[in-house]
């Protein structure tokens, strides 16, 4: 006969003991799982990339409803138990009741609500479920006040400001996240906050939120206020004890448990953050999973014995690395090893006693984070290695820059999943088993399973294990890095790498010169990201690219001279015949994009073309770039009778503005001028439809491989907003997207709701993407057939020398 | 012993680029890598006959800009599941001028 477990809550701790009881004793026990959350077990610390958008719910549900069926859990969700019956074993909800052999309580935290004048409001929310999470996801274009600037409030000012709302934190200290860093960290990470739109105010006591019917504005003591729509309240977390305080269970500041997680009742236990064991309340992830595995142990009758470690804190917000584990208060004794450079916004601090590390505080760099926990939590003698401590384990090795070898040189105890308290020996055991994904090796150990920040150094774990030879190079942008096109875009900026020698060195690249595929991807995330300082490489760019025509089978090219608009004049057309004459051009066709095409013209004639062409006006119509290439007008109403604006003048002021800037794939555009569409601009990747009121944008269409319709970004009845729109959209696509995703492509990784979030409600940040377009501009609105045509570069486009000719002699 | 001649100065040719030269022999593409090493092949892909001059050149290698096959400098071999084999042709640097192989002046005997 099955005996009856109840279990009070569903959260991350109760979700692994199920897991861990059902591995163990898979017909021990029939379960039913009382939640008052109306859903199963989610990964909560996946909230923030909920939050700012990287993650949807549905990927970090951690238990579905397939899973308990597959287990006979009874779930009764949404059904908060409201009594304890301990002299009949029976709990109560409001709905129905349950008996049990043992009980189980996880009802985890509840937040810590400040008791200010208005923390009742509507607009005032906590950072603890989905419903809170939803709250603030909707505050893009809106005022944010977060109080708390400890890790989950920075978390949620992150994710609010990634949503595009205006982010103020309020901190009560006189730093960020004092229990994990010190002063000089916390200093770097508020800089780096700053410098993504968050406001932050140390030092600062809230003394009432301001409102009528809701939240409006936060006042602190000092007299400032601050407005805002949302105020999430983050200044920590207190157990969830009320259910065992009523049922008369020993409660101090948690529920207290004995090393084996039982309760002053040998019938009921309790885990997770509502507990408190030996006078220590716990809020960080990799404890709770450890309590799990000993009651997991308890139920079934094994001795085991809680013992909670030392754990280390990451932040998890992109682009801000920072890393903390141990004590890092000064003291008698104590000494500190200190590396700067400001230069590129590192700082990494040992706190030392006894030769031993204590304590790691690093920002900015945070890859031998592990290496020196696992020196503290061994207690290593560091006496020899000294010297040299602080620069990790690739130097001590005397390594080469290789960002393997520091990985390499983790001994086998190493713990590389700190959530799960997952070893690096535990996962070359598993690949040796046979585990040859990423995903293989997370569902056999855990390994980077829950907050996630570890899974760059798993998959480098398991390609040493695989001996180079990784048979799915899972996110790398191709064979050279393991690095995703993401990652490096993120590095190039946050490292200030401004060349492509200096991105090989600094993220690793595995090969000596990159290779086709990576080397212009580098080159346009480079002069889009430093448009100033970073010089155009032609010897990375695509054969077209680098010679500003289309390269054809038999090795001809093709020309296209830009027609501003599709509009051209008898002039112009005079030139284009003469060149064609000239130049003996086989085949001289309409395009599509309204222009003229000249095809079949020999290289070393090209630059002649070139000059005959811009001696007559004429300028590149980059037919052959990763760039503007035409804007599609039709006749709009100076000519049409139906046409409702100037879609032709709108058409050349656009191209006008957008030629010679590069993009990561090519884009093309159309303005129509009344919803007839002659411009068909519903398929280009950006379109405009004039109507009567004004112009619809729109964004995303193809008419190629794929064919979409756009999809509407907004509108607008003044011309020059729909050039300012257009151009951030641009802009934010340039400064976004991955090398080679066209705007549709890119619109469904991010959202066109985000994008619109962007560019058409937030105004400062439209402005700020039409500036940062402009100064790009600035270096590549120019002609690049007038710059390679010149005489001394004319020479370069024939043979470097002609040997038939020195043979016949 | 292989004779050279003197065809251009090494500043003529762009670093992970390369110049063609007419020959006897047909077009032959001459490559200067990032550590200014010198490499003269055939300018053809045996694929599909892909101007290997106007690939991308990363390391000790070149793609042609046609359909991506990746060719060895050295040897003129194809890389990976691709097989084919360019013609190569000695060439060196002296006192920063390029020197050929004489033979490209004159047709060979089996051509």
């Amino acid at each position: 006969m099955k005996k009856k477990l109840v279990v009070i809550g569903a959260g991350m701790a109760s979700g692994r003991l199920l897991e861990h009881l059902f591995d163990a004793a898979p017909d021990a026990w029939d379960v039913t799982l009382f939640n008052g959350e109306p859903r199963g077990n989610y990964n909560r610390l996946m909230l923030s990339p909920v939050l700012s958008g990287e993650k949807t719910y549905d990927q970090i549900v951690t238990h579905d409803a397939d899973w308990y069926a597959a287990h006979g859990v009874d779930c009764r969700f949404g059904e908060p138990v409201v009594h304890i019956d301990r002299d009949a074993r029976v709990v109560h909800s409001n709905h129905s009741s349950a008996p049990y052999d043992a009980l189980v309580i996880a009802t985890g935290s509840a937040p810590f609500i400040i008791p200010v004048p208005g923390k009742d409001l509507p607009g005032v929310v906590a950072y603890r479920d989905l419903e809170d999470t939803q709250a603030m996801m909707a505050t893009a274009g809106k005022d944010a006040v977060v109080i708390g600037g400890g890790l989950l409030g920075l978390e949620a000012a992150a994710g609010m400001a990634a949503q595009g709302a205006r982010v103020t934190v309020i901190h009560l200290m006189g730093h960020l996240m004092e229990r994990q860093l010190d002063p000089a960290a916390g200093y770097l990470l508020q800089k780096d906050l700053e410098s993504r739109g968050i406001t932050v105010h140390c030092k600062g006591a809230t003394k009432a939120i301001l409102g009528e019917d809701r939240a409006e504005a936060v006042l602190l003591e000092d007299g400032t206020v601050y407005p805002a729509d949302l105020v999430c309240m983050a200044v920590g977390i207190r157990p969830e004890t009320r259910i065992a305080v009523d049922a008369h269970l020993e409660v101090e500041r948690g529920i207290v448990v004995d090393d084996a997680l039982r309760t002053s009742d040998p019938h009921i236990f309790a885990l997770g953050e509502c507990v408190e064991h030996r006078g220590q309340l716990f809020g960080l992830v990799a404890p709770l999973y450890d309590q799990a595995k000993v009651l997991a142990k308890t139920l079934q009758d094994h001795a085991a014995e809680f013992r909670p470690v030392q754990t280390a804190t990451k932040l998890k917000v992109t682009g801000c690395d920072l890393f903390s584990a141990g004590d890092f208060a000064e003291g008698e004794g104590r000494e500190d090893i200190v590396f700067r450079d400001p230069g590129r916004g590192i700082y990494k601090r040992l706190v030392l006693q006894d030769s031993r590390i204590i304590g790691v505080v690093m920002y900015g760099e945070t890859g031998d984070g592990n290496w020196f926990y696992g020196l503290m939590k061994d207690g290593t003698d560091i006496a020899d290695m000294r010297d040299t401590l602080i620069f990790g384990p690739a130097f001590l090795g005397g390594a080469a820059p290789d960002p393997m070898a520091a990985v390499a040189a983790l001994p086998p105890e190493a713990e590389i999943c700190g959530c799960n308290g997952v070893c690096k020996g535990t996962i070359v055991q598993a690949v040796q088993n046979g585990a040859a994904t990423l995903d293989a090796v997370r569902s056999c150990t855990k390994a980077s399973g829950s907050c996630g920040t570890c899974t760059g150094l798993v998959e480098q774990v398991m390609a040493l294990t695989l001996g180079g030879a990784v048979v799915s190079a899972p996110a790398g942008m191709c064979k050279c890095t393991d690095h995703s096109h993401e990652d490096v875009r993120r590095l190039i900026k946050s490292m200030g790498l401004k060349s492509i020698p200096a991105v090989m060195q600094e993220l690793g690249w595995k090969t000596v010169g990159g290779c086709h595929s990576c080397r212009p991807a580098l080159n346009f995330y480079l002069l889009a990201e430093w448009p100033l300082d970073y010089r155009d490489d032609r010897q990375s760019r695509f054969v077209n690219e680098r010679n500003h025509a289309n390269i054809q089978k038999d090795g001809t090219y093709s020309v296209v001279p830009r027609m501003w608009g599709g509009v051209t004049t008898p002039a112009e057309l005079r030139a284009i015949a003469d060149a064609a004459e000239k130049y003996d051009v086989p085949m001289v066709k309409v395009t599509g994009g309204q222009r003229i095409d000249l095809l079949g013209v020999r290289k070393e004639d090209l630059p002649h073309m070139w000059a005959d062409l811009n001696a007559a006006g004429l300028v590149s119509g980059h037919a052959y770039s990763k760039g503007l290439r035409t804007v599609k007008t039709c006749v709009g109403k100076e000519f049409c009778r139906v046409g409702t604006q100037d879609s032709t003048g709108l058409g050349i002021k656009l191209e006008k503005l957008m030629w010679g800037s590069w993009t990561p794939h090519k884009l093309k555009l159309g303005v129509s001028g009344c919803p007839r569409n002659c411009a068909e601009a519903t398929c280009k990747d950006i379109g405009v439809v004039c109507v009567d009121s004004g112009y619809n944008i729109s964004i995303g269409g193809a008419a190629g491989m794929e064919v979409r319709e756009t999809e509407h970004l907004a509108s607008t009845p003044s011309e020059d907003e729909a050039i300012a729109i257009i151009l951030a959209v641009t802009q934010l696509y340039r400064e976004h997207a991955r090398y080679l995703d066209r705007i549709w492509k890119w619109m469904n990784k991010v959202d066109l709701d985000w994008i619109r979030a962007q560019v058409v409600d937030d105004l400062d940040n439209r402005r700020a993407l039409v500036e940062r377009f402009e100064i790009s501009q600035s270096v590549y609105r120019r002609d690049p057939w007038a710059d390679l045509s010149t005489p001394s570069e004319t020479p370069k486009w024939g043979p470097l020398a002609d040997l038939t000719l020195e043979a016949a002699e | 012993m292989t004779r050279f001649v003197d065809i251009a100065s090494l500043e003529d040719i762009p670093r992970q680029g390369a110049r063609l030269i007419r020959t006897a022999e047909g077009c032959v593409a001459v490559f200067r890598t990032a550590d200014d090493r010198l490499f003269a092949l055939d300018d053809r892909c045996p694929h599909k006959g892909g101007p290997l001059s106007e690939g991308i050149v990363h390391g000790h290698q070149v793609t042609c800009p046609l359909h991506n096959w990746v060719f060895d400098l050295n040897t003129g071999t194809a890389q990976g599941a691709d097989e084919g084999t360019v013609r190569t042709w000695p060439v060196r640097v002296s006192d920063g001028r390029v020197l050929i192989t004489a033979d490209l002046l004159t047709r060979s005997q089996a051509a």
